[in-house]
């Protein structure tokens, strides 16, 4: 048995050692409910607390915005659900190629008089300029428009997106579970520019799967989407997941300490599989366009995307078609789809995005076994024709 | 050798069993993948992982798995429970029954579903904190679309009669909901049998991790839910959001554990608490709260009349224990639920809740005993009050300068 | 909660805690708050020639905080004349003891004792040794 190469690193990636150090102590030992008073209370309490300021400070925002959720759906439903929740029905935008954990909410108000106005994008990926103008100035009440995609890694210029939001007085939020790690995000930044909540998710950079932060202008008042108990300042109830909080905390600190390493690493990964890729006729989404460094989404014509990635993870290689959560939805990417991809190669779509433990022999390798099965591969289709 | 303070406090969370977290750390490290990843090992792997995990936790309930929806934690679980279904079934009624003593969690769900156009009737319990099934009975009408009634409350260990409450609310065709957070691992659980429709589990209070829960959602007769979390469509649209696996596979082991040792640990428990209990009842003037028949043996809460909340727990905090009261604000809140049970404020402020536990040894019940008879006499040598009932003066003909 | 040094002093070692005999010359109560609001206090001074209060003692239902304000008090009076006694305020009380805001109303019931005290006091002796 060989250990496979993991080249899915925007679906999740393992926690880093010092992640799961600093949270075993907080499953058997230092178990205390946060809310107890007593000492074991009181040291989960602190330890969030800790975890807190950590999450605050790898994004410039202060502790006081930082708002704990389940996890990164979790966030997004709270921020376009508790806002709609406060708000007279209006119009809301996000765009066409938001997660569907911001999407599908959204769809949802419809259902309670509110309108949705998807934000189109050009075919890099990028928001379309001339389609954000008209919808805002049709006045908006809430945006939401994510800072990087997670199929392509296009990066959106969220802040000069927000100016003109707070022009109009919208409340505008931002995806960034993506971002972090990869690329520096300052929420003071984006919220002197009009941005008021940031999502943020720790099994993406290195941390636990269960914990997630919404961070959170404090002017924002939020209707809660889980009640009972007022934790979280009444946003959102429920026990504290004290160990996963830890981790998330020490997680944003390695991502922001290993950023620009990390970044750099992966930058060079990146070129060397689209050189690679290139060569094999490959067509790469989103190429234009500043994007996440590890990210590289390509099809290949006449070559399935399914098909492919079922013969590279019989060879070794972990990578995804479309976005992780749609996976098990045949139809082609929603997001290719907004970009004026023709069906038939947008279902050829296949994503790698790499982290910090891939290599350049695992790239070398990965782009030889590539080149074979793209070999058969087109042979089959060729007979078939 | 004690380790001090004694953790006395197992309704508000336990330690995960290490057997349990043994089993979590693998899927933290190596096997991380995401489980709704279908394009390779990695998230068949975990996926494989979170179906092992389901099939446990509706093992120890007697449900099949494709009833359990995970979510994360037992008050998302109520959120979903109640809100999905009052939503999902307004068009029949919208009137809501559940009692004053349940969770937070319930309740201010509860009050939620009143702003959003609902009615909801909050019933009274006995003294002994039970619900009188007449006075069940009497609050259903013709337009209730949904009963929520705990299995066993968090302050008092009760066990509410939730068979017979089931029953009436299948003749009436009323979806039933029951907060199951504080009974796994502590009472038997036959969903085949109870005629429930949705109950809420969490891993936290049965040795499992914090962060994740389940809702059974029961199929035949199927119950439909209106979705409060959106997005991927995971969980059959009951509840997108990826799904935290090494968390799952921590509560699928924690119920696993709770179904093979259930029964040995419960009559362990149970000797430790009548030993405390008999241990106490020598004290002049103490009280339990809640019925001592229908109730689970890893509770009791008791009353220490004459002495004040905040100075007791001062006193013992060698031992980790909660008190009737909320001291969260500058005005100490008795415990609602002792309230409901006709406890007047000064007996609700110097009650202890005891929970104990897996990991609770006879040493450390002694020492509490110990510890309690030497505190309770300080605090009352230092209390007027005492000094007055010691007296013959009845306090309730007192007339105080009201402060 | 977390409590200052000196209340965690005062509530371990409480001083003067007891009652005074019936039948003692010069004693007076004064007895403060209600058991419904968590706190009841009791405070009893001795008080001699010159209205000099020579000894005082207490006894408290409350928390921590209201036992120390009242057991600081049982200190700050002896030797002080019953007119100097009611010149205690409950800042003072509260600086001493560095007590949180939401702890500042077991001072005031402590300077409600001292109040009350000197009034029974009154009430028993007349104007006589009102120095």
């Amino acid at each position: 048995m060989f250990a496979p190469v993991y080249l899915d690193h925007n679906a999740s990636t393992p926690a880093d050692p010092a992640v799961v150090e600093a949270m075993l102590p907080y499953l058997a030992l230092q178990f205390g409910n946060a809310s107890s008073r007593h000492e074991y209370g009181r040291a989960a309490r602190r330890a969030i607390d800790e975890a807190r300021g950590q999450v605050a400070a790898a994004v410039g925002a202060h502790a006081s915005e930082v708002v704990f959720t389940s996890g990164g759906s979790e966030a997004n439903n709270l921020l376009i659900k508790g806002a709609a929740g406060r708000l007279k029905p209006g119009l809301l935008a996000v765009s066409a190629i938001e997660h569907p954990c911001v999407i599908r909410p959204a769809e949802q108000l419809c259902k309670h008089g509110w309108t949705l106005a998807r934000l189109a994008v050009d075919a890099d990926g990028r928001i379309d300029a001339e389609n954000f103008e008209a919808v805002m100035s049709a006045r908006p009440k809430i945006v939401s428009v994510m800072l990087a995609n997670n199929e392509t890694g296009v990066l959106q210029d969220v802040e000069s997106l927000a100016e003109r939001g707070r022009s109009v007085g919208a409340w505008f939020h931002t995806d960034a579970v993506q971002a972090i790690g990869r690329l520096p995000v300052d929420f003071r930044r984006l919220n002197t520019a009009g941005v008021h909540a940031l999502t943020l998710s720790a099994h993406k950079i290195g941390g636990p799967k269960g914990a997630a932060a919404l961070v959170l202008d404090k002017r924002l008042d939020l209707e809660p989407l889980i009640a009972g108990g007022g934790h979280e300042r009444g946003l959102r109830s429920g026990t504290e997941n004290v160990a996963a909080i830890v981790g998330f905390g020490v997680a944003c600190e390695l991502a922001v300490q290993r950023r620009d390493a990390l970044a750099q690493h992966v930058l060079k990964l990146r070129q060397q599989v689209e050189c690679g890729l290139l060569g094999l006729g490959a067509v790469l989404f989103g190429q234009g366009p500043e994007r996440l460094p590890n990210t590289v989404y390509f099809a290949i014509p006449e070559i399935d995307g399914e098909t492919l990635v079922g013969y590279l993870d019989r060879a070794g290689y972990a990578v995804a078609s479309g976005a992780a959560c749609s996976s098990a939805n045949p139809e082609p990417s929603h997001v290719l789809r907004a970009m004026g991809v023709a069906p038939d190669l947008a279902r050829g779509a296949v994503r790698i995005s790499f982290g910090r433990g891939n290599t350049e022999e695992q790239v070398a390798a990965f782009l030889g076994s590539l080149q074979a099965m793209v070999t058969r591969l087109q042979r089959l289709t060729a007979m078939a024709v | 050798m004690l380790k001090l303070p004694i953790y006395l406090d197992y309704s508000a969370t336990t330690p995960v069993d290490p057997r349990v977290a043994t089993k979590m750390i693998p899927y933290l490290v190596e096997k991380f993948g995401n489980p709704a990843s279908r394009s390779h090992s990695f998230g068949w792997e975990a996926e494989a992982a979170v179906e092992e995990a389901r099939e446990e936790v509706a093992r120890l309930v007697n449900a099949d798995p494709k009833e359990i929806v995970w979510t994360s934690g037992a008050t998302e679980s109520n959120n979903l429970a109640i809100k999905g279904a009052a939503q999902f079934y307004a068009g029949k009624g919208k009137h809501v029954v559940t009692v004053t003593t349940e969770h937070k969690a319930v309740l201010d769900t509860c009050r939620e579903l009143e702003r959003q156009g609902f009615e909801v009737s909050y019933l009274d319990v006995q003294n002994n904190g039970l619900l009188d099934l007449e006075v069940f009975k009497a609050a259903l009408r013709p337009d209730t679309i949904v009963v929520s009634v705990m299995l066993v409350n968090n302050e008092i260990g009760v066990i509410q009669p939730i068979a017979e409450i089931g029953e009436i609310c299948r003749a009436r065709g009323i979806i039933f909901h029951v907060d199951a957070a504080q009974a796994t691992g502590k009472v038997e659980i036959d969903l085949a049998a109870l005629k429930v429709d949705l109950m809420s589990f969490c891993a936290h209070k049965t040795y499992g991790p914090k962060g994740i829960g389940a809702l059974y959602v029961r199929r035949k007769p199927r119950v439909r839910l209106t979705a409060q979390m959106h997005g991927g469509g995971h969980e059959r649209g009951f509840r997108s959001g990826t799904l935290a696996t090494h968390q799952i596979v921590g509560m699928g082991e924690a119920f696993r554990l709770a179904r093979l040792e259930m029964g040995a640990e419960k009559e362990r428990i149970r000797m430790l608490r009548d030993r405390l209990l008999k241990g106490l009842s020598d004290i002049d003037q103490v009280f339990v709260n809640g019925d001592l028949e229908q109730r689970v043996p890893h509770n009791l809460n008791i009353s220490f009349a004459y002495v004040e909340g905040e100075s007791l727990l001062m006193a013992i905090k060698d031992l980790a224990v909660s008190s009737g009261s909320a001291c969260t604000s500058a005005s100490l809140e008795p415990s609602y639920v002792l309230r409901a049970l006709g406890r007047e404020d000064e007996l609700a402020h110097s009650s202890i809740r005891f929970t104990l536990g897996r990991f609770t040894t006879e040493e450390e019940i002694d020492y509490a005993i110990k510890l309690l008879h030497d505190k309770i006499g300080r605090l009352r040598e230092l209390s007027p009050l005492w000094e007055m009932v010691q007296e013959g003066v009845d306090l309730s003909t007192v007339q105080w300068a009201a402060h | 909660m977390a409590y200052s040094i000196k209340v965690l002093d005062h509530y371990e070692n409480p001083r003067n805690v007891g009652s005074f005999g019936k039948e003692e010359e010069g004693i007076a109560t004064g007895m403060v708050g209600a058991p419904a609001c968590g706190d009841v206090m009791k405070l009893q001074i001795k008080v001699g020639k010159g209205g000099v209060i020579e000894d005082a003692k207490f006894k408290t239902y409350g928390c921590g905080s209201a036992i120390a304000s009242s057991s600081l008090v049982t200190e700050w009076v002896k030797g002080r004349t019953i007119d100097q006694a009611l010149d205690i305020k409950n800042t003072q009380i509260a600086e001493e003891l560095a007590l949180p805001p939401v702890k500042i109303h077991c001072s005031i019931l402590a300077e409600d004792a001292i109040k009350a005290a000197v009034a029974d006091y009154r009430k028993k002796h007349g104007e006589q040794v009102s120095a």
